[in-house]
């Protein structure tokens, strides 16, 4: 049985038709074309998937789209602001805080999550809150320095008055 | 060109495609979508070992939104296998499945609910046969057979070689031991599933897009695994989310995916599940391993002899080469002027094993290094010093027949040693620390290839090829079959190109891994992408040069030979002013010689030792590495936390620093991971640990910051001087986690991995005064085969000229 949802997504509405069983993930993927968003497991196991709703981080393969009306929901492509990249991507691509990528997408939008509420966190809280991404590339070292410098930047440049 | 004074070479640049990374923009297989693609889906075997009666498809295919229903009868009836010698596989099995996933049909439907239904309304017959799930059952029951072919009952691989005279070498020695080990098997985990995509087109032709990392092999074997010619495929590698070495052999959801496509007519994608990539696996091999070394009282080695029985699941994959990598990489690391090494490869009816980052040497590794700890604490030797003392000789040959070139060895050993204040720590670690919390600190130290010196087949073609087009908009196009893994492949073959020309990396495109487009490349494995498509790049690069230049000399009325690229211009050094902008320069060049494109080439030098058995080793040159650890061990819980790691790699040239630390850092980890707590392990021929969460693998809570030393010798046979990253800085990483458990608690692990329970039953023996090691104690009743025995090339000079095919003549200097 299918179900009519409205749905917005970076700030856009989208109205879909889709069976009321399908997850975010693949409403996002195969309804939207937002194939930004990646699956590793499709048991909220390994953070791949992560999206933001109402800037919380969520796991798009465990959420029913059918409970996210009216909620802000936000994916990588979301993240850039028309060319101007998010501070966290920037300092990603910088860093070489993306290796194969695959992982990518779902950390950055969980540290983007992390910076609105701790701007500057330690090395340890980054720890915390990305403890529930995998990488099988990177050994982390790279995604905490590039958390770091993003946090950094943003913070100094809200401090000279610049872009918040 | 001089070269300490590069314009791109050793700048920390951003990979080329990391801005398409971090937006999400990158499309891998799964992201593919074609008009009218059908959906796929593979039934696998629930039984471990069976003959298959009957398979009914009847069912399925009248279910409503299904294309096609297909069984092995619907392939052409071939086996096939990556290695040559190993042909043990079917995409689809007919008479007998040998592992619980195995193949036996596959649906194509309007989406992938509707295939998965259908595969479960397919009925097959099956009459099990008795299931073998370890070494010790294979060669216990020879009577069940799982292959009919191999070097003896359950038997797949058996290699027996002898350099020099083990036994005079251990009757000289001061100290002989015999040690026992056991690495337990693990997987890659790659963070994206394998997916592919196949289109069949009306005119005959088929494109396959998946997540490979040897698009030029799976082309090869499809031609005769689809009865279809070669010229009529075409294999686009997308960019991979995760290799490692799990997506390196052909697979039966691609081949499916073909003759699917090729049945209904529509573009059929399959993306297997994560449960699914388990099973495929093709990863580390458990490894039981049986360690002989004479010493002197100083800490040389006098010989060294060692045994390896692999579990290697139930087909043959990448398992002979696997095989003699448990043996043939030993002798690289240290002086081992006398060696012996006996393999064996035995069937089981569990998923196949193969080639995971650091293929078949990690385990070895693990056994010598854990080895040489206790012979240095019986002679009363600090271990890095005796690793120092002993470390191998550069530009000399090994005792099997292997060429050392440049070595940082040395350096790197010092580089961890200075840096972690190990004599410090040495002293006041381990029993000496207060408290149930014991700090403990160890070393280990390893070496890798950059690049097998042999391609999978034989041949006499290049092992990499790269064509650098330019033309009038000053816009530059780089073609090479290698394929971008998430390591930076695609950035490598820019940075050198733009060195080459005197232009950006940014001025470059790079069009790569499509066999329609792009030379071949044999594909992102044993650290061979850097030197070898390297090299091809730097020559191609070079020829356009060349031809630029003469058209540039010219029109400045000047010798060839007196100008450079740099900048984006093309002049006279010292007459600058006059320079011609690159673009113009191409023009130049364009309107002189016509379409500017060049080939350039790689194949490995030629230094096989000359005995059967000499193919597998060889590599142009070796990568070292040296890892000190410093952890602390619960001798209440048995946890094992990890404080501080430090890794000195010898590169050779960092042409990207960046990179080369993202390497070096991902294989720092994927060692801790196997270290403490990785294994793929069965029960009742299931897996037990089929998931994400089940499966342990390190998050950022149990990685420290790794601290990363970079080692250059400038090789003289690779790119600008490098040697390969990816995964030589994983090998000592696991032996110096055991030696520090082992200075920690005077607890010896000889078994990966370290887990909580082994440490703690470890803690319980030496309380009750027994020896305090874990780890095992049986090994096979096994015959093994007359050695070939070879004399010992120990300590010989490499040679000084080495002929290396498709080279360019050297310029005087």
């Amino acid at each position: 049985m299918k179900t009519r949802l409205s749905l917005c997504v970076n700030g856009e509405t989208h109205d879909v038709l889709v069976p009321v069983h399908k997850t975010l993930l693949e409403v996002l993927r195969e309804d939207l074309d937002l194939t930004g968003t990646k699956h590793g497991c499709e048991l909220g196991e390994c953070g791949t998937c992560t999206v933001l709703v109402d800037g919380v981080p969520v796991l798009s393969c465990l959420a029913l789209p059918a409970e996210l009306e009216g909620t802000e929901i936000v994916t990588v492509e979301g993240m850039a602001r028309g060319g101007e990249l998010h501070p966290l991507q920037q300092a990603f691509a910088e860093l070489g805080a993306a290796q194969c990528g695959y992982c990518t997408p779902g950390v950055l939008l969980t540290a983007q999550a992390l910076l609105a509420e701790t701007p500057v966190p330690t090395r340890e809280q980054i720890r915390e809150a990305l403890a529930g991404n995998l990488c099988r590339c990177t050994g982390y070292t790279k995604i905490l320095d590039a958390v770091e410098l993003a946090a950094l930047r943003t913070s100094a440049a809200g401090a000279a008055g610049g872009r918040s | 060109m001089n070269k300490e004074r590069f314009a791109v070479v050793g700048q920390p640049l951003p990979k080329i495609d990391a801005w398409s990374k971090v937006t999400g923009q990158t499309r891998y297989a799964d992201d593919l979508v074609l008009p009218r693609m059908a959906f796929g889906r593979l039934l696998r075997s629930p039984h471990s070992h069976a003959w298959i009666r009957r398979i009914d498809t009847t069912r399925a295919r009248a279910l409503p939104g299904v294309y096609a229903v297909i069984t092995g009868a619907d392939l052409p009836p071939v086996k096939f296998g990556i290695l040559p010698v190993s042909q043990d596989e079917e995409a689809l099995c007919r008479e007998k499945v040998r592992l619980v996933g195995d193949p036996v049909a596959a649906v194509a439907a309007v989406d992938e609910e509707t295939a998965e239904r259908a595969s479960e309304l397919i009925d097959v017959e099956y009459e099990t046969l008795p299931p073998l799930m370890s070494i010790h059952d294979s060669l216990a029951h020879p009577e069940v057979r799982i292959h009919e072919y191999g070097d003896g009952p359950n038997i797949h691989k058996l290699v027996a070689l002898q350099f020099g005279d083990v036994d005079a070498a251990f009757a000289k020695a001061d100290l002989v031991r015999e040690d026992v080990f056991y690495f337990e098997g693990n997987t890659h985990l790659p963070m994206e599933q394998h997916a592919a995509v196949a289109a069949w087109g009306p005119d005959g032709k088929l494109t396959l897009w998946s997540s490979t990392q040897t698009p030029h092999y799976v082309h090869r074997l499809l031609t005769k695994i689809l009865d279809v010619p070669g010229a009529h495929l075409r294999v686009i590698a997308t960019p991979v989310g995760g290799g490692f070495g799990g997506k390196l052999d052909p697979f039966a959801h691609e081949i499916a995916a073909c003759r699917l496509s090729q049945i209904t007519g529509r573009p059929v994608k399959i993306a297997l599940t994560r449960e699914e990539v388990f099973y495929v696996h093709r990863g580390r091999h458990p490894v039981l391993m049986w360690l002989k070394t004479g010493f002197t009282r100083d800490g040389d080695i006098t010989g060294s002899h060692i045994r390896t029985w692999l579990d290697g699941g139930a087909y043959g994959s990448y398992g002979v080469a696997s095989t003699f990598y448990t043996g043939v990489i030993n002798p690289v690391t240290y002086k081992m002027p006398v060696y012996k090494f006996e393999g064996a490869r035995i069937f089981t009816n569990k998923p196949p094993c193969g080639p995971k980052r650091g293929h078949g040497t990690p385990q070895p590794r693990f056994a010598l290094e854990c080895q040489l700890d206790k012979a240095a604490e019986q002679l009363g030797l600090d271990p890095a010093d005796m690793r120092r003392r002993i470390a191998v000789e550069p530009f000399t040959k090994t005792a099997n027949h292997l060429t050392v070139t440049t070595t940082g060895l040395v350096e790197c050993i010092d580089k961890v040693v200075e840096s972690s204040g190990w004599r410090d720590k040495r002293e006041r670690f381990g029993a000496r620390s207060a408290g149930a919390r014991k700090k403990g600190i160890g070393i280990a130290a390893s070496a890798y290839m950059t690049g097998a010196g042999t391609a999978i087949y034989w041949n006499s073609m290049p092992h990499s090829g790269v064509v650098v087009r330019a033309d009038r908009s000053g816009g530059v196009s780089v073609l090479c079959g290698a394929t971008d893994i998430g390591q930076g492949s695609d950035s490598i073959l820019a940075y050198l190109v733009a060195e080459g020309l005197g232009i950006d990396p940014k001025d470059i495109r790079v069009h790569a891994s499509d066999t329609d487009l792009t030379p071949v490349d044999l594909g992102s494995y044993s650290s061979r992408v850097t030197l070898m498509c390297g090299m091809a790049a730097i020559q191609a690069a070079n020829r356009l040069r060349t031809a630029i230049f003469e058209a540039v000399a010219k029109k400045l009325e000047v010798p060839p030979g007196a100008l450079a690229a740099r900048d984006r211009k093309v002049g006279v050094p010292d007459d600058w002013d006059k320079a011609v902008p690159f673009a113009q320069a191409v023009e130049l060049g364009e309107a002189m010689h016509g379409v500017l494109a060049f080939a350039g080439s790689y194949a490995p030098p030629k230094r096989a030792g000359k005995y059967k058995g000499g193919g597998v080793g060889p590599s142009p040159c070796y990568s070292y590495s040296a890892a000190v650890v410093e952890l602390t061990v619960d001798e209440e819980t048995g946890e094992i936390h990890l404080d501080d790691i430090w890794i000195g790699h010898d590169v050779g040239r960092a042409l990207n620093p960046l990179l080369v630390e993202g390497q070096v850092e991902g294989s720092v980890y994927m060692g801790i991971g196997e270290a403490l707590m990785e294994e793929q392990v069965f029960r009742k021929g299931l897996h037990k640990t089929p998931s994400m969460l089940d499966y342990k693998s390190p998050t950022t809570l149990e990685i420290p910051d790794i601290r990363t030393y970079l080692v250059e010798t400038d090789d003289p046979e690779g790119p600008f001087g490098a040697k390969e990253a990816g995964q030589g800085p994983l090998l000592p990483v696991i032996p110096a986690i055991a030696n520090a458990v082992y200075h920690a608690v005077g607890v010896r692990i000889d078994e990966v991995p370290i887990t909580p329970d082994k440490v703690l039953r470890g803690l319980e023996l030496k309380r009750q005064s027994k020896p305090a090691r874990i780890g095992p104690d049986r090994l096979p009743v096994m015959q093994w085969k007359e050695p070939l025995v070879v004399e010992s090339a120990f300590g010989q000079p490499a040679e000084a000229v080495v002929l290396r095919p498709f080279a360019d003549p050297t310029p005087r200097a």
